[in-house]
């Protein structure tokens, strides 16, 4: 497995002139490793997409180069790169069958038609579209044309294979599903893909790395659990899942290893995630805590007294919004017992988990 | 394209035209006879007058009719649906004049020669003059004719609107009258406009009504007045009649765009949870079913009966059995019969008309359908850039010519040599240039609006699977818009096949078409080849259509509902 | 106090019923949701509520007042009942602005210009929409649009809330947005609301109490942790809860001194207070995915599964395990170290299973009261 497989490097994209101009793409560098799922998600107008579509080759790079496989492929046209591009819409061709629909591409390439064939039918039989092979799309259900769309993108072998959130049009239970699917194909063909999605719990469960990117920049890079855990900067915080953010002022840094914070008038003890951060006694910072890292029991058996605003029944876990001094957290429990339930108006016990705390810089 | 560029840049070359008519030095002489000379009441402010009225009048009835219909079919629970919603707009493929003709086999009284019409002969009523000719037949015949465009217009608004939005106003506690005075008719607002507009310069710019209607008590409007002052070789009148109807027009569409053109369309708005609901009839269940089924009779089938069994009548006006022949179809010529004129079947003029008639039509539709396409393609693609509106303004400006009056423009402009091109005057190929321009509003947005339906990534697609420009656009494009493509054909075919106040001054004697043969026949009183050719010419036109339809499904007009 | 009865309601399309004999109280200031899948018969009964369907049969009684019987002949018409109604599409007036949208109604009921200009502000106020009180719909966002319909409705203090699914027009984080927004409005307001949706979590968030339909019926009727905890039939078990509940079919079997719910190497015992209520022997058993317990390492009594996909979203994840041919999806908290195919041990407390009537679908046993 070939580490920088995909590589590219310093990519920035302007659209629009004069006082028009839009920063795109803002100096992104993102190496990819062969056979790895790397999804880039942002919310929309980060530049994710125009980043996907400068690797497919719809948008020319201002400055920077993107290099499949130790090649640099910036000057070569779409239809010459070793890309293939699954698309949001599916873009099926209505008047064609299912095969007709996958086995184009080779067609026209000239494939020995045996060839073709067998190709053909390998790949129908991994996206699991058996027995549809003279289907029109519109006799599809809608996933059924995603899986076409996919089949369509592998069969020509590309070197990576780039999908715009192609999950998009489905309906939320379908969605679900077909994520699975996705993955499992990507996985027993060890194609080397590039995702884009704004939804992020989408990113969660699909990708090997996430890349966020907002306003056109990288805002971090990491395995789904690094990035849950420790995010570098607000926006990623808030972007990925729910969080509380407490502020609070540094009391003592532990040889760059650790800091004691002062929170709600009680000290409270954190790891400094990153190694290149530096905190200074005094300075502001915000705890991060995640609505699932807060416990809350009977009143004076926490770390802190507060009350309950609103309960969220959920069947699978309960919410609580809780104001402890001037601050609204919201918790969240897991499955919870019959003895452990509040109601709007008690006073509760909260305490937090210890390895869920999380600490940020305070941003200007 | 340069065509369109040449007629819009028309009146300098009128103004041209205009002047060197006469010794071809500057004059204001015609401007100054027909606005101020002591002709200027006959020439110009009857005629003007005369075409307002006609204008007002027939759109006034044709919208109340158009809308009437399109409520009632759309937003209502009357039975028969689909059926009527297909059938209603039958009049449209007619030519316009059909019910003139039978207006004229009804009504004609003894002011001018020929046999009486029915109501003389078979109960003894001689309809007095304003009955039998002029103004008022001219709106009422027109108006049956037009409401077909409203009818298209107001239903295609009616069926985008979200039923909820009504629902809405009821539970705002709206009653229903205030709920259609509060919601529906200000939404639909923008398509009663265009409707105006395309009624009003349509009814403007006929020709062939009030031709039939007019022409026998001396009731001239404007498109007659510029048919009069060209056969008596008067182009200069002709041409500032001309110019006064094209001003006329353009200002209906300014004033449409100043009423309703702020915000242009509501169509977006419907998304997800469109609902169609329908009104409940009750009581009025049957008596608007019942309408609808006798306005049906009258307009449609009335005058092709009538048409159709005067084609058998040796003698007009008499309706014994005895004088049943069908000679006007296969009889040879006979001197004491209709000036000698051979049966419709036997023919040779008759059969080189409706050669030139298909012709036309076919030639136009492909050029029409092709052209269309291209620029569809052009626009779509191009979205946003100045090229893409400039396009699309370009190929909608023949949109503001009243037919009669392009058919002057286009007499004057090709008349003599002009640059490269040769005097077209006369040829079929001016014929097909005409009509090709004419159509080209409606052409142009059938294919704009098939190419809208194709999304951008399925081109992209076939790039990066890599397929060059040509092929994809010939194996994927075209394919996509076939439907689009052919109901923009058969539209065109359609209306050239009975185009006629367009020709009617372009036209020779070796490039006569059905039209011009009938209009012909109808001035010398031979009333039944008259009758004879229009009924071939319907025949062809619902059987083109009835083709198209059964192999390409039914799509043929809703081109026009995109205008 | 009751508010809205709707009793013996019915009500047929062209042959096809889309409601049958639908028996529902709401009680003054609930918040009931109608829940369902679509074509189920919610929209309608809130449509038959709002007046702008006629049912067949039926009776409706809003706060003492018939709005409709079909015995007596009473139909009160929409524009009569001063309801408020969200629309799906929210149905604004495209050729109105805001302002204009807020005051027809108002303008309808002929309150003074001052009062008017008032309320609008007021209500725009209310939604975070002051500055775009002379837009037109078409310039504003879909949540916006939104918030518009809101303030139309609450304008005009209608006596009832009545709202079509208005959340489903809008992406995924506006949703969650919206929907603490509808819940803190009802909070405030106090009305009256019935809430028609196909989104379980939404009904769950936002309801007081919740009416699950299908096919035209109301299967039942209860408490947001009533409707989750002690599903009435399969359909509802299924439909409520995400990831969708586990079923597994099996037979009860008398084993030592114990019974027991069987199926291949699964086996849950069954409690004492549990075995009179068994009369039938084939019978499907239900767990929720969050009350299966996993362990990597092997402990007495747990079974074996093998793990063939692990999804996680943030702050819980979902494996879908196979035992033989029965799959089961179960949820933990946080992120795991658990891969796919690998072997894991599982158990499932007896406690939170529910059982069914294989043949009926209908609830035989739920250890919840």
């Amino acid at each position: 497995m070939r580490e920088d497989y995909l590589v590219l490097t310093n990519l920035i994209k302007h659209f629009g002139k004069g006082s028009q101009r839009i920063t795109a793409v803002d100096n992104v560098n993102i190496k990819v490793k062969e056979g790895e799922l790397v999804t880039l998600l942002g919310p929309s107008g980060c530049g994710k997409t125009t980043t996907l579509r400068m690797i497919a080759g719809f948008e020319d790079p201002d400055e920077g180069d993107i290099l499949i496989d130790s090649v640099k492929i910036n000057s070569i046209p779409p239809n010459q790169r070793p890309t293939s591009l699954v698309f949001q819409n599916y873009a099926l061709f209505p008047h064609m069958s299912v095969k007709d629909n996958i086995s184009y591409g080779l067609k026209i390439n000239h494939i020995d038609r045996n060839d073709i064939k067998r190709r053909t039918a390998e790949i129908i039989n991994l996206v699991g579209l058996n027995g549809m092979e003279n289907r029109s799309p519109a006799q599809l259900s809608g996933g059924q044309q995603q899986r076409v769309s996919l089949a369509r993108s592998i069969v020509m072998e590309p070197k990576v294979l780039l999908l715009d959130e192609p999950l998009s049009n489905l309906d939320a239970k379908l969605r679900v599903s077909m994520r699975l699917e996705i993955r499992k194909i990507q996985q027993r063909v060890g194609i080397t893909s590039i995702y884009v999605t704004h939804d992020q719990e989408e990113a969660m469960t699909l990708s090997d790395r996430v890349v966020i990117m907002n306003e056109g920049k990288v805002q971090q890079e990491g395995t789904p659990e690094e990035i849950y855990a420790h995010p570098v900067n607000l926006f990623v915080a808030d972007f990925i899942g729910k969080a509380n953010f407490l502020p609070a002022k540094v009391n003592r840094v532990y040889e760059s290893k650790k800091v004691d914070v002062e929170l709600f008038r009680k000290r409270l003890n954190i790891l400094i995630p990153f190694e290149e951060w530096k905190f200074r006694v005094g300075s502001a910072v915000l705890v991060v805590i995640r609505p699932e890292g807060i416990l809350v029991k009977a009143r004076g058996k926490g770390d802190y007294n507060g009350t309950v605003k609103e309960t969220v029944y959920l069947g699978s876990k309960i919410i609580y919004d809780i104001a402890i001094d001037s601050e609204l957290i919201t918790a969240e429990i897991p499955n919870p017992e019959e003895s452990e339930r509040f109601k709007v108006g008690d006073i509760v016990g909260v305490s937090f988990k210890e390895h869920s705390l999380h600490i940020l810089p305070a941003e200007k | 394209m340069k065509i369109i560029i040449t007629s819009l840049t028309y009146q300098d070359y009128d103004l041209r035209v205009v002047r060197g008519a006469r010794l071809g030095a500057f004059t204001l002489y015609h401007y100054l006879r027909v606005f101020t000379g002591n002709l200027s009441y006959s020439l110009f402010v009857k005629p003007f007058i005369n075409s307002l009225l006609v204008g007002f009048g027939v759109t006034v009835i044709a919208m109340i009719l158009g809308s009437l219909l399109a409520w009632a079919i759309v937003r209502t629970d009357i039975p028969w649906k689909k059926f009527l919603d297909s059938v209603i707009v039958i009049p449209y493929m007619m030519p316009s004049w059909v019910i003139a003709l039978a207006w004229i086999i009804i009504f004609k009284n003894n002011r001018i020669a020929g046999e009486e019409g029915m109501l003389t002969i078979l109960f003894g009523i001689t309809p007095p003059d304003w009955i039998s000719y002029g103004l008022f037949p001219i709106i009422i015949c027109l108006g049956l004719h037009y409401y077909s465009y409203s009818y298209l217009l107001i239903s295609g608004a009616l069926k985008t609107i979200n039923s909820e939005l009504e629902e809405a106003g009821s539970i705002a506690g709206l009653k229903k009258s205030a709920v259609l005075k509060k919601i529906t008719f200000p939404i639909v607002l923008p398509a009663l406009g265009s409707s105006f507009v395309l009624t009003f310069t349509r009814s403007m710019g006929t020709f062939g009504t009030p031709a039939l209607l007019g022409l026998p008590v001396r009731f001239f409007n404007l498109p007659t007045q510029i048919y009069a002052s060209i056969n008596i070789r008067n182009m200069g009148d002709a041409y500032v009649l001309a110019l006064i109807l094209v001003v006329l027009a353009a200002v209906a569409i300014y004033i449409n765009s100043r009423i309703v053109g702020v915000r242009k369309s509501f169509v977006t708005m419907a998304g997800k949870g469109f609902k169609n609901r329908y009104n409940r009839l009750g009581v009025w269940w049957y008596p608007i079913a019942i309408f609808i089924i006798l306005f049906l009779i009258v307009v449609f089938l009335l005058p092709l009966v009538l048409i159709a069994w005067d084609t058998f009548m040796l003698l007009p006006g008499d309706y014994s059995v005895a004088n049943l022949t069908t000679h006007f179809w296969v009889g040879e010529s006979k001197y004491n019969i209709a000036s000698g004129e051979p049966g419709i079947f036997k023919n040779p003029g008759i059969w080189n008309g409706v050669w030139n008639s298909v012709r036309l039509g076919i030639l136009a539709a492909l050029i029409n359908g092709f052209l269309g396409l291209f620029i569809g393609y052009a626009v779509v693609r191009n979205r946003g850039t100045r090229l893409s509106k400039s396009l699309e303004a370009v190929s909608f400006a023949s949109y503001v010519f009243p037919s009669i009056a392009m058919g002057a423009i286009y007499l004057g402009m090709f008349a003599r040599p002009m640059g490269p091109i040769p005097a077209l005057y006369g040829t079929f190929t001016l014929l097909v240039l005409i009509v090709v321009v004419k159509n080209m509003p409606f052409s142009s947005r059938t294919g704009i609006s098939a190419m809208l339906q194709i999304d951008k990534s399925l081109e992209e697609n076939a790039r990066i699977q890599g397929i060059p420009w040509f092929k994809s656009f010939r194996k994927i494009i075209f394919p996509l818009t076939t439907s689009g493509f052919l109901s923009g054909m058969i539209l065109t075919f359609i209306t050239s096949m009975r185009e006629f106040s367009l020709i009617i001054l372009l036209v020779t004697p070796t490039t006569r078409v059905l039209t011009t043969i009938i209009f012909a026949y109808e001035d010398q009183e031979e009333i039944q080849h008259a009758n004879g050719v229009t009924i071939i010419l319907i025949f062809i036109i619902v059987f083109a259509n009835f083709v198209v339809r059964k192999f390409f499904g039914n799509k043929s007009l809703t081109g026009l509902k995109e205008s | 106090m009751k508010w809205i009865e709707l009793k013996d309601i019915k009500k047929t399309y062209s042959g096809s019923p889309a409601v049958r004999e639908l028996n529902l109280t709401i009680e003054e200031k609930q918040f009931v949701t109608l829940l369902g899948p679509s074509g189920c018969g919610k929209t309608t009964t809130l449509r038959i509520i709002a007046g702008l369907e006629e049912p067949d049969s039926g009776e409706i009684i809003v706060n003492g007042k018939i709005f409709f019987s079909r015995e007596k002949g009473i139909y009160v018409p929409p524009e009569k009942r001063k309801l408020g109604l969200i629309f799906q599409s929210y149905a604004l007036w495209p050729h109105m602005t805001v302002r204009k949208n807020i005051s027809l109604a108002l303008e309808q009921m002929r309150l003074p210009k001052d009062k008017i200009e008032s309320i609008v502000k007021e209500v725009l106020n209310k939604v975070q929409l002051s500055e775009y009180i002379d837009r037109y719909p078409s310039e504003l966002s879909g949540g916006q649009q939104q918030r518009v319909a809101v303030a139309r409705m609450i304008a005009a203090k209608p006596s009832i809330f009545l709202m079509d699914e208005p959340l489903s027009n809008l992406d995924a984080m506006l949703r969650v947005d919206m929907r603490t927004e509808l819940k803190r409005l009802h909070h405030e307001l106090g009305s009256t609301t019935v809430y028609v949706t196909h989104d379980q979590v939404e009904a769950l968030t936002l309801s007081d109490k919740i009416a699950v339909m299908d096919k035209g019926i109301l299967k039942q009727v209860g408490t947001p942790e009533e409707i989750y905890k002690r599903p009435q039939d399969l359909f509802v078990a299924r439909f409520v809860g995400s990831p969708r509940i586990n079923c597994i079919e099996g037979n009860l079997a008398t084993e030592g001194s114990g019974r027991y719910f069987k199926t291949g190497k699964i086996k849950i015992q069954i409690k004492n207070e549990a075995q009179s209520k068994m009369s039938t022997d084939s019978l499907i058993g239900t767990i929720r995915p969050e009350d299966i317990v996993v362990s990597k390492v092997e402990k007495p009594g747990w079974i074996k599964v093998n793990v063939f996909s692990v999804l996680p979203a943030g702050s819980e994840t979902i494996l879908s395990v196979k035992q033989d041919t029965i799959n089961l999806s179960v949820k933990i908290n946080g992120f795991t170290d658990i891969r796919m195919n690998e072997s894991v041990w599982i158990n499932i407390d007896p406690l939170k299973m529910n059982y069914y009537n294989k043949e009926t679908g209908k609830l035989v046993f739920s250890y919840f009261s």
